[in-house]
């Protein structure tokens, strides 16, 4: 895990628990993670706050056997981009087993435990995907 | 805008460098280069210093000044000193800085060096240090690694296009092959396409030899105008391009995750600046931090159609002797890594080469030669032309 201080994690949950993103209404484009300014129309652009439907494909995927600081006790553990059906790509985990994950595959949001500050400290939560 | 000579150079020993400190390895080059140069301190107007994470990996911000003070040029003379940061390029960028100022007409003689101490934290706390040239806050934070997001990259690239997990490992053998010859490399050891794949999984499908490792070291070149590097040296190396170029920061945001597209849009800019293409290129460093990373650069850099990096490879058309040489240093992979020196270090491999000092590995006739840079898992990159000839 990469221990985020509170505030860090706390500012970004509504995000992480619900898959609440961004779209801007100009343009008509969908951002998750959330962007605050719309690339394309940068100034001009209208942001409004947007929940996804947390259906998506597998774009690309790999299985981590060295884990990232945190995550030791994970792996392997299948590591994904995720194109939700709106548009946008994320990076999440893809909960099944290694063997089976596959690009193109179909997937859906479920809400889990990312990881712990130690035994005392903050348990941090988020959006992994399962096949659907 | 004047034209720009690299006319002195110093790499130290890249490796595991348990007896030297951040500050004796960046002092060690930078004086190096200064005394290959013939410059004296005070002739001296300015230094960029390229250096990724000072603050994770020793716990020292405020580099610059830090090393101006440790070379002698802070005390009485009290030389500019600036730090550079674009994660994994920032020695190459430290060097584009340099070049800027010079051709600028701002600063004549200029350092421009790089340098990492990445053994003096344990390799967990290393990787988690390297991770922060990703997006931290969503891509570390769902257990992204490095090796994770360049291995997402491998998998589609095996997708789309049929690459393989051979083709890939013949990257590291030939990179070892060369860094045998390199009295700087980490690792001088032979590897076969076997002791790869046999070798353990980090990231499913690059194993450990797919992987550049953990290394300490520091490089340095001084910087000066083209019309009087001939007063400091026989054979200055000219600057014929520098470009950079960004593109977002998390991987899952790129147009198409096997492309680079910093790289192809760097590489355009320096084919323009130097009113060159990829024929014109006699040899080049690219950034090899993974196996895939090379098979990707050398197709975004025009050396290879897309798709066919790993055919090129294993055809033997990037090793010395073949039709582009790439990595004739060791890369990344044999030479080692210091992420803030590796910008600097792909230079002076190269004016090693044009200057024809390049003993066991030179490449015969070598003119023009090229850098490739790339910071994070793609979000800079950051390309040099140099020449033998202005």
């Amino acid at each position: 895990m990469i221990i985020m201080s509170v505030p860090r994690f706390w500012r970004k949950q509504v995000a992480r628990y619900n898959l609440v993103g961004t779209h801007c209404k100009k343009c008509d484009e969908y951002f998750y993670p959330p962007r605050n300014m719309c690339p394309a129309c940068r100034r001009e652009g209208e942001i409004e706050d947007y929940k996804f439907s947390g259906k998506g494909e597998v774009v690309t995927y790999t299985v981590i056997h060295a884990a990232a600081e945190g995550f030791e006790n994970q792996t392997p553990y299948v590591l994904g981009i995720i194109k939700l059906e709106e548009g946008p790509s994320l990076t999440s985990q893809i909960i099944c087993k290694p063997e089976t994950v596959q690009m193109g595959m179909k997937v859906k949001p479920v809400f889990r435990k990312l990881g712990q500050d130690g035994e005392q400290g903050m348990i941090y939560y988020g959006t992994k995907f399962v096949p659907e | 805008m004047r034209d720009v000579a690299i006319i002195g150079v110093k790499n130290t020993k890249f490796g595991e460098l348990w007896d030297r400190s951040f500050r004796d390895v960046v002092v060690e080059a930078g004086v190096g280069a200064v005394s290959d140069a013939g410059v004296v301190g005070d002739k001296i107007d300015a230094m960029f210093v390229g250096n990724m994470s000072g603050g994770q990996f020793v716990e020292q911000e405020h580099i610059g000044a830090l090393i101006a003070d440790y070379s002698g040029l802070a005390k009485d003379i009290h030389v500019p000193s600036t730090r550079v940061e674009a994660a994994c390029a920032s020695g190459g960028l430290a060097l584009r800085q340099g070049i800027y100022s010079v051709a600028s007409g701002m600063d004549d003689i200029v350092i421009a060096a790089g340098a990492e101490k990445m053994t003096d934290v344990p390799s967990a706390k290393a990787s988690s240090a390297l991770a922060a040239a990703a997006d931290r806050e969503w891509e570390g934070i769902m257990g992204a690694t490095f090796p994770g997001l360049y291995a997402m990259i491998a998998k589609m690239h095996m997708h789309k296009y049929g690459t393989t997990s051979e083709q890939l490992a013949e990257v590291a053998v030939k990179n070892h092959f060369n860094g045998q010859h390199n009295p700087i490399a980490q690792y001088k050891s032979q590897i076969t396409v076997e002791s790869v794949l046999k070798s353990i999984m980090v990231a499913d499908p690059l194993h450990i030899f797919d992987c550049s490792p953990i290394t300490d070291g520091a490089s340095a070149v001084v910087l000066a105008p083209a019309d009087v590097a001939h007063e400091y040296t026989d054979t200055p190396i000219y600057i014929k391009a520098t470009a950079q170029a960004s593109d977002t920061i998390a991987l899952h945001d790129r147009r198409d995750i096997t492309t680079l597209d910093a790289s192809v849009v760097a590489g355009r800019r320096a084919y323009e600046m130097a009113k060159m293409g990829p024929k014109d290129i006699q040899l080049v460093e690219v950034h090899d931090c993974f196996t895939i990373a090379e098979i990707c650069a050398i197709e975004d850099l025009g050396f290879a159609k897309k798709g066919e990096g790993g055919i090129v490879t294993q055809n033997g058309e990037t090793a010395i002797g073949g039709r582009i040489p790439v990595n004739t240093s060791g890369g990344l992979k044999s030479c080692g890594h210091p992420v803030g020196a590796t910008g600097v270090k792909q230079a002076i491999e190269i004016v090693e080469q044009l200057r024809g000092e390049a003993g066991k590995r030179q490449v015969d006739g070598a003119e023009i030669g090229m850098t490739h840079n790339v910071g994070g898992s793609g979000a800079t990159a950051v390309v040099h032309i140099l020449s033998r000839n202005r």
